[in-house]
């Protein structure tokens, strides 16, 4: 069978107006329940507050002032200077006093559309017992509900911290009881593990998956891996070049500690500040070295066992 | 679902399909081999227009079996290229939406709960009312006799969400009747 | 808007009110263009905006009339645009006085009536005296009544000539320009920073980019919303920027314009085919008793014979109408059953029929898709008024709040009410949805769009044409026989539209009467030029005509992505007559050739002897650029060759309305209703003409200058978010959209909530002289506090999709409630986006409390139904 080319988002925040068609777009067609509480957080206009079993989209909203704005500047200009690749226009090649920062210098506000990374080493992948979860032909990662048992090694072997258990265990439609404030959703008996599949569905049918397919403002864009990879580095030497130094890329460098995600962003500050993991690493990374280590002192037991044993003798 | 078949046994499919360490293929259940879009085993697609704002998106409305399983933007409109906000992009909820009401209620005068009524007697019932009210606020003339014509009996709110040809037949019967008081949403 | 190199949204918020329709704008910034946010709060729109400017909530005219007068004083107008296409060389009558040389009001006030006689406004006829309306002028206490202003929504007002002087070289003080020059003078940047709290570097800044952005090779779009028009001066806001786009030459161009976002599906389509006291299908006004007792005053006032362009023939359109509705009953001796009209005697607007509902004078009353209890304004009076109904029948897709009030409203749970004692029967009819029923909406750019039927409603649900089309049958059932006069009209009327495979009306066959049709052979009329006066067309609305041409439903198009052209044309049906851009003859110059290259779109080919561009022309095709008719002819042959607003009387965009808004022929700024502001402009605080509803249960916070005026200190505006719909009667039912924006909230600055003890995610109670409510407290730096003539004044952010019920997933106050009804008096509209408040932490009082509360506030400012409804406010600055 042909292997289509591995497939994935460019999930670009700096044209996102916060909209959450994409929240909405994702349960709609994943028959997703909902899973708020139903009371406002207090968090900006996030209610959704993380991706979890029902949630698989979630757009964050950071309100930020001057001083934060200049330091993800600066931050963001460093990591040019650093030797980012395929980042071109220098700070220095930008005349500073001409390019007025384009955005409203005293106060910004940030949003960004998260989802499942579809990491190259996909640490929940490696460490499910079962085989419910696979590498799909476009390179994607989606968990089997049926053949999960719900065992939530997956959940910690994430290093994002995406995949959750659903507590009410189906992705039935949702029905009357549950629905209204104050009203509680049916008790959970069996939860199985849940994330984006990068509507595996929609693929396989030549489809957008339903988040890129609805975004108002191509905030998110789909497309074949590389290409995504490629207009991302695009974007952001373009925002560099008008003096938006913050801007930077999330997940397109293939030697990080997960070989790069299958869903890259690009952010205006540090991933912390999206509630991004900084430097994610996949949980079996050291799964080779660990082996060796434990062969070695393996060996080194045999070996002093049975020096113990012949000396004794 | 298939019978058991001794190729479905785990050890073979891994070495059958090339996926060693049990990561792709080798691990996919029967269901997942047989997933499918809805969108594709829709028994038909039309064409609409979303009910939210004034933008005037493109919908395509997915039915099986007389039952709307989705809906999603129009590719193409050149209004809106594919494109929903969240309310549009929950159009399909608004149908399907178990908490709606699809039964006429009634309420009585003083009562403290609703009843159930037909669709036929309700339509007597309020056409009969419309007549009496139309009646009791009816208007030959103002005081310097000059022609009125009208009834301000009876009142009427709404229309910003409903078709043209919908307000078309309000603001007909309405004028028609000499009710005057016809207002909707665009004043509001 | 894509082709616009500069867009201003303001009085709206695109992004989230219209986030689809917002990629236009996306693909314009990508495109290199600008876009400044002018709001009162940093919202999703202005987090993607070139610049956010904070503006004080009511002020734009200040900040709009500052940018007139920066471009008129710098000569950065767009001068041959102006000469040639606008009104600016035309001469104003002698009589004309200006808020310059009054105190504030422009001359022909009545202190009586509080409105206008509007004579002295009109333009200098060349035979003397004035260019008055075709039967006289009508006086602005009656024109507002029926909220004339709403009549122009396809064209301007009537003109008993377009015989006007002109001096092209703008230098006479009685032309439109220097009077709009003198008139604009004292909106100063520093009155800008002063009434707006915006910076005179960020003034500078937008005048500058607009500046820039316009011309011949350039073009600059508006784009708003209900923050517009929600004013007692709400036309006004929309006159002053059109002013200032005419003068930059920015109508009729691509990338040009004003963009008017509106809200609802079809919200266009219903003032089309108005579901509106004022008004008839197309415009034509509904009749008013005194003014149009007969057909031939009627047909007279609505539209001259000798005024330029298609307005000339008004008379047609009622003929046709007519008889579309009354069949063979409308015939020439009868005059077209005309008498068959019931006729206005003032305003019947919603609020006025709410009061009229709450004094007991009305029966019966039909709410259809629309949740009064919660999305009109003063929602307390609204539900009470519902209470004193004889029968209410609610047709909607959920239990909204205006079918349960009687029994978990506000007013229930506080004491007021009491279920038993409501007489009030209700009748909840389930509604069908978008894809349940076959039928067009008109959205905001007037395209008119078919939905196909999916699948049949559930249940006992239906469509409104399906109930008022059978409500119809049994009301004539009943009435056959009947030999009463006044049972005509229902009887007369024609009412046959064949049956569905369901029984029910066709629907394509209302659209078939909507467009018109030869009354021999029901042929469909493609074009309203094929209208006759004579009986022998007819067309339930003549702007909507060609929607049904050559016997195909043209609004259901779907090319995809309207075909190859760049106007998209064979998507849906735009009105009039398939136009994309309206006036769009203003693309070329006075000699009919592209103002640029950049900007080409119609021409005049000299070869072809017609227009050509890729629109169709809003012009006679045929008509040359240097055609010169003979001024006494009317209508399309009346039409200069560089008249290009064939909609207006004289052919030119009107810089100053001679005729048509009853509040002034210029913008002028007026404080809000309710200001804790004084207006620093003019002596005179409010707008003179808004429209008020005095009443015990709509009282008035005192102004600024008043006493009281402290007691509710803070400015609130009331807006929507990207993630519900209006009061909710569509997406608070949505478990997907309730739990993204779950609950009522107030948005503050930290500057209020020091000032208040107010805490992030905590309560906060906010009172009105009409209510008061709680919600959730959003403390951010997105609401700015401002300094206004040296003082802080603080804003707070209120959206309004939550109501008290059971039903709904997500419940909560009404901010409605806090809003009184004082209204715009071109158009009736209330005054949403700015009134006075206070905010105290913690939640509100239950029970009769909660009336006490509201109470001692009113009892601390004194107010009573009286306050605030003085329409002058210095009645010696103005002479009386």
């Amino acid at each position: 069978m042909e292997q289509p080319p591995r497939k994935g988002f460019f999930t670009d925040t700096s044209i996102c107006i916060g909209c959450k068609a994409c929240e909405v777009a994702c349960k709609e067609w994943n028959h997703n329940p909902r899973d708020g509480d139903l009371e406002l957080t207090g968090m900006s206009y996030d209610n959704t507050v993380s991706l979890g079993a029902s949630t698989w989209r979630h757009v964050a909203f950071v309100e930020q002032g001057r001083d934060a704005i200049a330091a993800a500047r600066t931050s963001g200009r460093a990591l040019v200077s650093l030797g980012m690749p395929s980042v071109g226009a220098p700070a220095s090649a930008v005349p500073a006093p001409d390019v007025a920062p384009p955005d409203t210098p005293e106060f910004r506000w940030l949003m960004a559309s998260d989802v499942c990374k579809h990491c190259t080493h996909a640490g929940c992948l490696d460490v499910c017992p079962t085989g419910a979860l696979f590498r799909t032909e476009f390179g994607t990662v989606v968990i089997q509900p049926d053949v999960c048992n719900g065992c939530g090694t997956c959940v910690a072997g994430c290093p994002f911290g995406v995949v959750e258990r659903r507590s009410d265990g189906t992705a039935a439609p949702t029905y009357r009881e549950g629905h209204r404030k104050g009203e509680q959703p049916p008790v959970p008996k069996r939860g199985v593990a849940q994330k984006c599949t990068l509507c595996y569905d929609r693929l396989l049918d030549d489809e957008t998956p339903a988040c890129a397919k609805t975004c108002p403002t191509t905030s998110i864009k789909f497309g074949d891996h590389t290409s995504m990879v490629a207009s991302a580095r695009e974007r952001v030497a373009e925002l560099h070049a008008q003096g938006m130094t913050e801007a930077r890329l999330y997940g397109a460098n293939e030697l990080d500690g997960v070989g790069g995600t299958g869903s890259v962003f690009l952010l205006l500050d540090e991933p912390e500040v999206y509630g991004l993991p900084p430097d994610p690493r996949v949980c079996t990374a050291d799964l080779p070295t660990m082996y060796k280590r434990a062969g070695v002192a393996m060996a080194g037991m045999v070996a002093a066992a049975a020096v113990a044993f012949w000396k004794g003798r | 679902m298939a019978a058991w078949s001794p190729l479905e046994w785990p050890v073979l499919r891994q070495v059958l399909t090339g996926d060693r360490t049990g990561r792709g293929a080798a691990v996919q259940s029967a269901r997942t081999r047989q997933i499918e879009s809805r969108n594709a085993t829709a028994d038909r697609v039309v064409q609409s227009v979303c009910p939210f704002c004034a933008v005037g998106c493109g919908q395509k409305v997915y039915v099986k079996d007389d039952k709307v399983v989705q809906i999603e933007g129009d590719p193409d409109s050149p209004i809106s290229r594919g494109r929903l906000c969240p309310k549009g992009s929950s159009s399909e909820q608004l149908v399907n939406n178990p908490l709606r009401q699809t039964k006429i209620r009634y309420r009585a005068p003083h009562a403290t709960e609703w009843t159930d009524l037909d669709r036929d007697t309700a339509i007597d019932m309020i056409a009969d009312r419309f007549l009496a009210a139309r009646r009791h606020g009816w208007q030959d003339h103002d005081e310097h006799g000059r022609p009125l014509r009208r009834t301000m009996g009876i009142a009427s709110l709404g229309g910003a969400t409903l078709d043209n040809e919908e307000n078309y037949l309000i603001k007909k019967l309405f004028t028609a009747a000499g009710a005057i008081q016809i207002e909707n949403q665009a004043r509001i | 808007m894509a082709n616009a190199d500069c867009i201003i949204l303001m009085g709206g918020n695109m992004a989230e009110a219209h986030p689809v329709g917002f990629q236009w704008v996306s693909e314009a910034l990508a495109k290199g263009a600008k876009m400044i946010h002018v709001d009162p709060r940093f919202t999703r729109t202005s987090a993607v905006a070139t610049k956010h400017v904070s503006i004080r909530a009511g002020s734009d005219v200040v900040f709009l009339g500052g940018l007139i007068n920066h471009m008129i004083s710098n000569e950065l107008y767009f001068h041959d645009y102006v000469v040639a296409f606008t009104n600016a060389a035309t001469l104003v009558s002698e009589d004309f006085r200006d808020t310059e040389d009054l105190g504030g009001l422009f001359s022909g006030f009545d202190p009586e009536t509080g409105k206008y006689d509007p004579s002295t406004w009109a333009y200098a006829d060349p035979a003397g005296g004035t260019v008055t309306g075709p039967s006289g002028e009508e006086h602005g206490a009656s024109a507002s009544a029926r909220a004339a202003g709403h009549e122009y929504g396809s064209g301007g007002p009537p003109l008993e000539h377009a015989s006007v002087l002109r001096d092209e070289t703008l230098q006479h003080p009685r032309t439109v320009f220097q009077v709009l020059k003198r008139h604009f003078s004292r909106y100063t940047p520093e009155m800008v920073r002063d009434m707006c709290g915006i910076s005179i570097d960020d003034f500078e800044y937008v005048a500058r980019t607009i500046a820039e952005s316009s011309g011949r090779e350039r073009t600059t779009c508006f784009g708003y919303a209900t923050g517009w028009t929600q004013h007692t001066l709400g036309a006004q806001f929309i006159r002053t920027a059109a002013v200032l786009q005419l003068l930059m030459g920015n109508v009729g161009r691509p990338g040009s314009g004003i963009m008017a976002l509106r809200g609802h599906a079809s919200i266009q389509g219903s003032t089309d085919i108005p579901t509106l006291f004022n008004l008839l299908p197309g415009y034509l006004p509904m009749p008013s008793v005194g003014r149009h007792d007969s057909y031939r005053e009627y047909v007279d006032s609505i539209g001259s014979k000798q005024q330029k362009g298609y307005w000339a023939y008004a008379e047609t359109y009622v003929v046709n109408l007519l008889k579309a509705w009354w069949g063979e009953a409308a015939t020439a001796e009868n005059d077209w059953a005309y008498d068959y009209l019931p006729r206005l005697s003032g305003a019947h607007g919603t609020y006025q029929t709410t009061a009229d509902m709450r004094d007991g004078k009305v029966e019966g009353y039909f709410v259809l898709g629309q949740n009064p209890a919660v999305g009109s304004a003063n929602g307390r009076q609204q539900r009470l008024a519902m209470a004193q109904l004889k029968w209410l029948v609610v047709r909607d897709l959920n239990m909204i709040e205006s079918a349960t009030w009687w029994k978990d409203g506000p007013e229930i749970e506080s004491g007021e009410l009491r279920t038993e004692d409501i007489a009030t029967e209700v009748f909840f009819m389930p509604a069908a949805t978008h894809v349940e029923k076959a039928g067009s909406f008109t959205q905001t750019q007037r395209m008119l769009q078919w939905r196909h039927q999916a699948v049949q409603p559930p249940g006992q649900a239906q469509s409104e044409l399906d109930f008022f089309h059978e409500l119809g049958v049994r009301i004539r059932a009943r009435l056959a026989g009947s030999t009463d006069p006044r049972d005509r009209p229902l009887l007369d009327l024609t009412w046959d539209y064949p049956p569905d495979a369901h029984g029910n009306p066709d629907p394509e066959a209302v659209l078939a009467e909507i467009n018109g049709y030869v009354v021999d052979d029901r042929a469909p009329l493609s074009a309203y030029t094929e209208m006759k006066a004579d009986g022998t067309t007819a067309g339930g609305c003549w702007i909507y005509t060609g929607v049904y041409a050559d016997g195909r439903n043209q609004a259901a198009r779907r090319v995809p992505q309207g075909g190859g052209g760049v106007t998209q044309s064979e998507w849906g049906w735009v009105w009039p007559a398939d136009r994309r851009i309206l006036y769009n003859r203003a693309s070329a110059d006075r000699d009919g050739k592209p103002w640029s290259e950049r900007k080409a779109y119609m021409s005049w080919d000299d070869a072809q002897g017609r227009w050509v561009g890729p629109d169709n022309v809003d012009f006679p095709v045929d008509k040359h650029p240097h055609a010169r008719p003979d001024p006494s002819l009317g209508g399309a042959e009346g039409l200069a060759g560089d008249d290009p607003f064939v909609m207006q009387a004289d052919g030119k965009g009107w810089l100053y309305t001679p005729k048509g808004l009853v509040d002034g022929p210029l913008p002028a700024h007026y404080e809000a209703a309710e200001s804790p502001v004084r207006n620093a402009l003019y002596a005179q605080q409010q707008a003179p003409a808004r429209v008020l509803l005095a009443r015990s249960d709509n009282m008035e916070a005192p102004s600024a200058g008043e006493p009281g005026a402290d007691v509710y200190p803070y400015v609130f505006t009331t807006y929507r978010l990207t993630e519900h719909h209006t009061a909710g009667g569509m997406s608070r039912w949505s478990p997907y959209l309730a739990e993204l924006q779950p609950e009522m909230f107030c948005e503050v600055s930290p500057e209020l909530a020091a000032e208040r003890g107010l805490v992030n995610g905590g309560w906060a109670t906010i009172v009105s002289p009409r209510a008061a409510i709680e919600a959730r407290v959003l403390v951010t730096d997105r609401i700015r506090s401002l300094t206004i003539n040296g003082r802080e004044v603080q804003q707070v952010g209120l959206p309004y999709h939550w109501g008290v019920g059971s039903d709904a997933v997500v419940t909560g106050d009404a901010a409605n409630d806090l809003l009184g009804v004082m209204m715009d008096p071109n158009t009736q509209i209330q005054e949403s986006k700015v009134a006075s408040c206070d905010v105290i932490a913690g939640r509100r009082p239950r029970g009769a409390d909660l009336q006490r509360l509201v109470a001692s506030y009113q009892q601390r400012a004194g107010t009573t139904p009286e306050t605030g409804t003085r329409a002058v406010t210095d009645p010696e600055k103005e002479g009386f």
